[in-house]
């Protein structure tokens, strides 16, 4: 069925149909402005399993305390035609009042804070030190054969840090998941 | 995380005088009286006794006792939809509130404005799975539009304004409030309505001036155009019926509408085309399959509607009118879509097209051509002498009760179908049926709600024997409030629907879609008080429709009907609109691909 010849002779396949296969994926970093009420997380995680959409990557936390106002930002991937819906999806939920594209205004900022842990001693030690500083890694707690790392970067930077500690003595990354937020002096 | 969020609430509507101080359950009485709420659905329950208490000294607020929570909540809905206004259901915690989730899930798929006050286990024991306890929230936030649980009884007044005005406003659907025992007992302060609002929720109702001249612009230049309307006309309220009257009378374009927007458009009316869709008419799915202007205005491109959408009105400009942004393209890909209310969009097309010189095409071409469409009369059927047809017993129904006022409600299935092919409206609000959830057991209890909001109507419940018995024991609730409903139930002794798919889609295989002991309808009638008729004779049936009109108290009507009959014409899933099923089901009509869809 899904070629559309099997339809009434001389039936045009319509050019309507919204073929998903048809378009690429893409992938979406979102703000989402929320009233920080009890359950409003659960609203917008629930939207997104009950709807079948991806989240690669959620944050949130208050940002406005005297206006009770959350943030949260997901990083979603989609066809530009589930994307359409996820925003407008997201709409729907009554305490959501603002959803903001920050990779389709091509002026997002986005950076992630990993915590890293890696043990060894001698050579493996010093080399992952080393690292650390090419890296501009800060070094948060030390013992004699461990040391924990804390690294703000953009995603694709933290993960290629956590790739070179593999080898030397990687034990343990905690990730907060992208942040982001728009250049130049206006809001949203 | 608290729920006393709304500072910048109370700050607008401070007024000067004391604040009034009582009970949780007095301020919900309060906030249903400042709403104007005139009757309750509900059921008593160990975490909403407060509640009751108060109730009791509330003589102005009528509660109707129903037997099961379901029930209530689809009486709920009956009362919403043949009024316009916000339905009120009562539960208590843990099984009240879950009974509760068919009835939610329904208006919301339905868009139905509905507040539903469930009671709760009191604070301090949430989150031990304490006697009669679940997560109300949790279980509904999906299933409904928005919902609280409210912990301080200081914000209770404000969650009921804002449960209100959430419910009936924008795209209207079902609000829960969780309200913990303790929360009713508590002291607070009473908040009027006025400057209750929710910084966050901003429906949109005024549409785009570009889009509505964009409309413009197609109606001025299209030569087969069709309205394609549905329960959004009917939400909008009468004055949106009203505008698409009078667009409708100014442009000559042909109607169909969907399942939920039966009654916004007249179906005496030349220019009707019937119902659309799976179970819709030839001459409906051809003229929007050919159209070359789709004016889509409050329906939402259902899968029931659409057919396969691949090839669904290859030709066509469409427009898309709707509240609820999230309809736009989800679907169907539209060209001009208008985000608005029904009416205020329908009055500035109005406008638009008034302002507009010049002449529109003739219409004349395509009205021949939907005349030939329709002279195939698809709704034909073989009548008989000796056996009663249900389609003739919807016909026979509907001439001996069009000229009172009638509203009619539905259970799901074929006799839903049948109702919604042969039953014919002029009027929006006469007919409720549950379109989007498709829930069996719904049209009891809304005859129920819909007399209650109606007592001097005729209201009709148009069943089959299988829907009927999922919440049959609502008739008991219609006889302890004088209720004189009538249910008119088509006994074809099978699950009609289901069994036509087995027939269509699964080699003639009834696999469990046929009822043995049906019940004694009329012996049930008797001993739960009401009047039971029974009829198998096409000879006796006006006499029969005509002494269940007569009797004044419920009805049960055990209308023995055709068993084999198929409800056509039809469009099979992953078939198109121009693909119907008009005479026999040969079993050969449907793809693989398409046994697939349900």
């Amino acid at each position: 069925m899904s070629d559309g010849t099997s339809g009434a002779p001389g039936n045009p396949k319509s050019a309507y149909f919204l073929s998903h296969a048809d378009e690429a994926v893409e992938r979406r970093t979102l703000a989402v402005l929320v009233d920080n009420e009890p359950g409003v997380l659960a609203r917008v995680v629930g939207l997104f399993s009950g709807r079948g959409y991806n989240i690669d990557s959620l944050t949130v936390a208050e940002v406005d305390a005297s206006q009770h106002r959350s943030r949260i930002t997901i990083v979603t991937q989609g066809t530009p035609h589930i994307l359409e819906q996820i925003e407008a999806q997201l709409l729907r939920i009554v305490p959501v009042g603002e959803v903001i594209d920050i990779t389709k205004s091509k002026r997002g900022i986005e950076r992630e804070l990993a915590l890293i842990k890696v043990a060894g001693t001698g050579e493996v030690r010093v080399e992952a030190l080393r690292i650390a500083e090419i890296f501009r890694a800060r070094v948060i707690d030390t013992t004699n054969e461990s040391f924990i790392f804390e690294l703000t970067g953009a995603s694709d930077k933290i993960s290629q840090f956590i790739d070179l500690m593999r080898p030397l003595g990687l034990v343990e990354v905690s990730r907060t998941g992208v942040l982001s937020i728009k250049r130049g002096k206006e809001q949203g | 995380m608290t729920t006393a969020t709304k500072t910048k609430t109370s700050a607008a509507s401070s007024a000067p005088t004391q604040p009034r101080l009582m009970t949780g359950a007095e301020i919900v009485i309060e906030a249903l009286r400042e709403q104007g709420v005139d009757a309750l659905f509900g059921y008593p329950g160990g975490a909403v006794l407060p509640i009751y208490d108060a109730l009791f000294s509330a003589p102005d607020i009528s509660h109707i006792l129903v037997r099961h929570e379901q029930g209530a909540g689809h009486a709920a809905e009956g009362y919403a939809r043949s009024t316009g206004k916000c339905g009120v259901a009562l539960v208590t915690s843990g099984p009240g509130a879950t009974n509760m989730v068919t009835p939610i899930t329904d208006a919301m798929m339905d868009s139905i404005p509905m507040v539903v006050l469930c009671g709760q286990v009191p604070t301090h024991l949430i989150g031990t799975d304490a006697f009669q306890e679940c997560d109300t929230v949790g279980i509904t936030r999906t299933c409904s539009k928005h919902n609280y649980l409210v912990t301080d009884v200081n914000d209770l007044a404000r969650v009921m304004h804002e449960a209100f005005l959430i419910a009936t406003s924008g795209r209207p659907g079902p609000v829960v409030i969780d309200i913990p025992k303790d929360v009713q007992f508590a002291t607070g302060a009473y908040l009027g309505k006025e400057g209750v609002h929710k910084s966050t929720y901003k429906p949109q109702t005024q549409p785009q001036p570009d889009a509505v001249a964009a409309v413009v612009d197609l109606i001025m230049s299209a030569t087969s155009p069709v309205f394609y309307t549905g329960g959004g006309v009917i939400n909008s309220g009468p004055r949106a019926s009203k505008l698409l009257r009078e667009l409708q009378a100014v442009t000559g374009i042909p109607v169909t509408s969907t399942l939920m927007g039966l009654g916004a458009f007249p179906a005496s009316h030349p220019d009707w085309l019937g119902m659309l869709g799976m179970h819709g008419s030839f001459e409906a799915n051809n003229a929007m399959h050919d159209c070359d202007l789709m004016l889509c205005v409050g329906a939402r491109f259902d899968d029931r509607v659409t057919g396969r959408i691949d090839a669904f009105s290859p030709n066509s400009k469409k427009v898309h009118i709707d509240i609820d942004a999230s309809s736009i393209n989800k679907i169907v890909r539209v060209d001009v879509p208008v985000i608005g209310d029904c009416a205020a969009t329908l009055e500035a097309i109005l406008k638009g097209l008034s302002a507009r010189k010049g002449k529109r095409p003739d219409l004349t071409a395509w009205k021949k051509q939907i005349a030939t469409w329709r002279a195939r009369d698809c709704f034909a059927y073989k009548n008989s002498d000796t056996v009663i047809k249900p389609q003739h017993a919807v016909q026979r129904l509907y001439e001996l009760t069009k000229d009172r006022e009638t509203y009619i409600s539905t259970e799901v299935g074929q006799h839903q179908m049948w109702a919604a092919q042969f039953y014919h409206f002029e009027e929006p609000n006469r007919w409720m049926t549950s379109g989007g959830l498709g829930t069996m057991g719904y049209g009891l209890p809304a005859a129920v709600g819909i007399q209650v909001a109606h007592p001097g109507a005729l209201v009709i419940d148009i069943a089959g024997e299988a829907s009927i018995q999922m919440v049959m024991q609502e008739f008991s609730t219609a006889v302890q409030h004088r209720l004189p409903v009538k249910v008119f139930i088509m006994n074809n002794e099978w699950m009609g629907m289901v069994r036509q798919w087995q027939e269509l889609l699964h080699g003639e295989r009834y696999s469990h879609s046929y009822s043995e002991s049906i019940p004694d309808f009329v012996k049930l009638a008797d001993a739960l008080g009401g009047y039971g008729i029974r009829c198998d004779d096409p000879a006796e049936l006006d006499a029969k429709i005509l002494e269940m009109i007569a009797h004044d108290g419920p009805v049960l009507f055990d209308c023995r009907v055709e068993k084999a009959e198929n409800c056509l014409p039809m469009i099979p899933s992953g078939s198109a609109h121009n693909e119907m099923i008009l005479g026999e089901i040969t079993g050969n009509e449907v793809s693989d691909a398409g046994k697939k869809l349900v």
